[in-house]
């Protein structure tokens, strides 16, 4: 059984992976496919979608209706166990407790992390986003390009199974032929939606979603994504016959009992496991990264959470895929008399420059939308659609107050009912109740629709984080302070998206329910809350100017490889998931390369 | 305020803090009724913590216990009704384990249902105050024409007099919390005709009539 204990570890593995999301999740996959020993230490527990999460249930039949609460920040059935923000013995520290330069730090604390519970949705990164200063001269420029992550954008799109469309637009990469899967038709309020706003000049698209429309084509992926390797061929040839199609109903956050979603627990470990060369040990947090007499990597040191003790596990290389802020905080907890100030930070970059998503949402009430017929919007668990940024040409030529791109997301129809359902009904209904308010809640019922902005926020100098001096957590390990500063470039942006919104939500025939935040400082949401968190250990041309090279291997200390969001020098306005996958296997890539040649 | 003095900082202080950064977050905008929490009896402390069994059904009681008097959940009965009454469509509120609900929404121990059970709590108080006061019976007692006069004084915060503000505020929040509570029923679901969450072999998008209809065709 590869799921071990402490007492099983071997003595020594050939990589060792902290985290087990999209970057462990993928670093595994890869290393082991490729014949790899590896052990995988996740700091949450064990967790099995397949019997773990809630397809059917209602939210009548969860506590209080299934509403978010400190417990289950992301309500009740949404999959995330053991994790949120405010975990029992792990603080973390804000630096201010101005409410602007709050941050929000949600961490999952459970196999597969956080892709369990995300929105699937899932965007490549245009060839501007890794070459942004160049363009507009903020932040700086990724030392890779699109060229050289595309290839592996194909590869994790099959291997995943994402749907979507090519539409050839400015800075919103097409797949390869072959390489998508059909998207769903959209909705009633999705189609209002692409008809009206085609007059503001925004077009909206099918959204690229990892949810198999249809099931993967076993006999054709496994040879392109393993040339070669017969093995491999045959692991993935067989796990992707175990995943079935997406039936349309339940929401994806939940995760998927039938595997027909990405989350790393039902499409990256389940072969990896079967490849034999992967140790799995969960409730296993990782404290410090080991070095030899020699300055290289020698393993790590973490806590089994179940008993409180210390283990050393040894491996020739060791791949950082913990999540951004928790990869920074281990490289600034493996202090030594080399490198007294963390590993990685001899320039002192590390834990500089963390971002998350601009957000900010506005609901409408849509006339059109009333009392339609019944039928089924369930769909494929989220969105359909969305529309990408559109305003390149006029951000180039100066016409904008802000630098950089923000995309479109929303939610419509008749969806599950909920707690929200029949609420904050009154100023449409002059606050009926009794028969009328009935027969409002029937008419108003899926009228109403939510757009919600996510842009790109600019790195900057006040957002970063640093080992609090004082406080440690429940098993000893010091634990993050977060400095988190917005700058009139996300205020503007979001300012910008509000009015959008408004626009959008006006041309649909509808009334914004709020009023449009035209400053930005209202609407914005808080740091992290879009759980976006990247940057902090970011990848560079030179090692004075960055924490690691363009395959995450930390300068000083090169068998050391970061493989999550840290290493993201700008943070696009794309949801990262699938640029984390995509860097996370040509890092293991290159990692098995440095392995062959007794260089790691 | 200045930045925390990490060095002073327990964990204590910490996980206070984020707790009480997390309840900003999740609080509901709603404004108190006068009420005076430390006057309400103590909950029990302890949710459902991180890590509970998300496919089994919970119901009411289940988890911590239901703190209404026989009193207060009587006139929350008698105003589940008065909201949501049956008709030819589907049953009230009432019939269908919504009070039960609302008892386990003001007893439960989180932030924002805290701040609800104030609002909740003084709401019934008033309106059966307010029932004696006018009729000399309490708002269970009252016969529907006599609730409807007190319930259109404070049906619409905008429209309220004055002195019915607070206990509009109040009908706002029972009014969400009813319909909240009733729609997620399987009759209140089934009234909405909502008709999905069952397994499809192929999702066929919205019927090609009413594409036409609002001129998408």
């Amino acid at each position: 059984m590869p799921h071990i204990t402490p007492r099983e570890l071997k003595p020594t593995y050939d990589v060792i992976v902290v985290g087990s999301g999209a970057a462990g999740g993928q670093s595994a996959y890869t290393l082991t496919m490729e014949g790899a020993s590896v052990l995988m230490l996740e700091a949450g527990r064990n967790y099995d979608p397949v019997k773990e999460t809630p397809m059917f249930q209602t939210n009548g039949m969860a506590p209080l209706r299934a509403v978010e609460t400190p417990d289950k920040p992301q309500g009740f059935h949404d999959a995330t166990v053991g994790g949120g923000v405010a975990l029992p013995g792990e603080p973390y520290v804000n630096a201010s407790d101005d409410p602007e330069q709050r941050f929000l730090w949600w961490r999952p604390r459970m196999l597969g992390g956080r892709t369990n519970h995300w929105g699937r949705n899932s965007y490549r990164n245009g060839p501007y986003d890794f070459k942004s200063f160049s363009r507009d001269g903020l932040a700086v420029d990724w030392p890779i390009s699109y060229e050289d992550l595309a290839p592996y954008y194909d590869k994790v799109e099959m291997l995943i199974g994402v749907f979507g469309a090519n539409h050839g637009l400015e800075n919103t990469p097409d797949s390869p032929p072959g390489v998508l899967l059909p998207p769903p038709k959209p909705r009633i309020g999705e189609m209002l939606a692409q008809r009206r706003a085609q007059g503001l000049g925004i077009r909206i698209i099918p959204m690229p979603r990892a949810v198999l429309s249809q099931r993967l084509d076993h006999e054709r992926l496994p040879a392109k994504l393993h040339p070669g390797n017969a093995k491999a061929q045959r692991i993935l040839a067989a796990d992707m016959q175990a995943r079935a199609a997406c039936f349309w109903a339940t929401f994806c956050p939940r995760g998927c009992a039938i595997r027909a979603n990405y989350q790393s627990t039902t499409v990256h470990l389940p072969p990896a496991l079967a490849t034999g060369n992967l140790d799995l040990l969960t409730n296993a947090m990782v404290r410090e990264i080991t070095l030899t007499p020699t300055g290289r990597a020698s393993g790590v040191v973490f806590i089994d959470k179940t008993t409180g003790e210390e283990h050393r596990a040894t491996g020739r290389a060791v791949v950082l895929a913990g999540g951004s802020l928790e990869s920074v905080r281990l490289l600034l907890n493996s202090k030594s008399a080399r490198f007294p100030a963390g590993l990685g930070n001899t320039n002192g970059l590390l834990g500089r420059y963390i971002m998350d998503s601009v957000g900010s949402v506005l609901t409408g009430q849509i006339p059109l939308l009333e009392s339609l017929p019944p039928h089924n919007e369930d769909g494929a668990g989220g969105a359909h659609v969305y529309a990408p940024w559109w305003l390149y040409k006029e951000q180039k030529a100066g016409k904008l107050d802000f630098p950089r791109a923000y995309h479109i997301e929303f939610v419509s129809g008749k969806r599950m009912p909920s707690l929200g359902t029949g609420s904050g009904l009154d100023s449409l209904t002059n606050g009926s109740y009794g028969r009328q308010f009935k027969t409002d809640v029937r008419r108003y019922y899926g009228s109403f629709i939510t757009f919600s902005g996510r842009g790109e926020m600019i790195p900057n100098e006040k957002s970063f984080c640093e080992i609090d001096p004082a406080l440690k957590d429940r098993w000893g390990i010091p634990v993050l302070r977060i400095h988190w500063q917005r700058t009139e470039y996300e205020y503007r942006q979001v300012a910008h998206m509000q009015k959008t919104f408004a626009e959008m939500i006006t041309a649909m025939g509808g009334t914004p329910r709020q009023t449009p935040d035209l400053t930005g400082h209202k609407a914005i949401l808080p740091g992290g809350q879009v759980k976006h968190e990247v940057g902090g250990a970011r990848m560079g041309a030179e090692a004075r100017t960055s924490v690691t090279n363009a395959w995450g291997q930390i300068w000083d200390v090169p068998n050391v490889v970061v493989a999550d969001g840290a290493g993201f020098c700008t943070s696009a306005d794309k949801n990262p998931t699938l640029t984390i996958l995509a860097l996370a296997w040509r890092a293991a890539d290159h990692l098995l390369e440095e392995l062959r040649k007794g260089n790691a | 305020m200045t930045p925390i003095s990490h060095d002073r900082l327990s964990r204590r202080e910490a996980l206070k803090w984020m707790l009480t950064a997390m309840a900003t977050t999740a609080l509901l905008d709603v404004s108190r009724l006068g009420a005076d929490e430390e006057s309400l009896a103590p909950l029990p402390s302890g949710g459902y913590g991180l890590d509970p069994d998300l496919t089994k059904v919970y119901n009411p009681g289940d988890l911590w216990p239901l703190t209404m008097t026989p009193k207060e959940r009587r006139a929350a009965t008698a105003l589940c009704e008065t909201i949501i009454p049956a008709d030819g469509q589907s049953p009230s509120a009432a019939d269908v384990g919504v009070p039960q609900f609302i008892d386990e929404w003001i007893s439960a121990p989180y932030p924002a249902q805290v701040t609800d059970r104030a609002l909740v709590i003084e709401g019934l108080a008033w309106l059966d105050a307010e029932a004696q006061r006018r009729f000399t019976a309490d708002y269970a007692d009252l016969v529907h024409l006599q609730k409807v006069q007190i319930c259109d004084g404070i049906c619409y915060i905008p429209k309220a007099k004055p002195d019915y503000k607070r206990a509009a505020q109040f009908f706002r929040r029972f009014r969400d919390l009813t319909a909240g509570g009733f729609y997620t029923t399987p009759q209140g679901t089934k009234d909405l005709e909502y008709i999905g969450n069952v397994p499809l072999v192929s999702f066929e998008g919205p019927p090609l009539a009413l594409i036409q209809k609002l001129g998408l065709a």
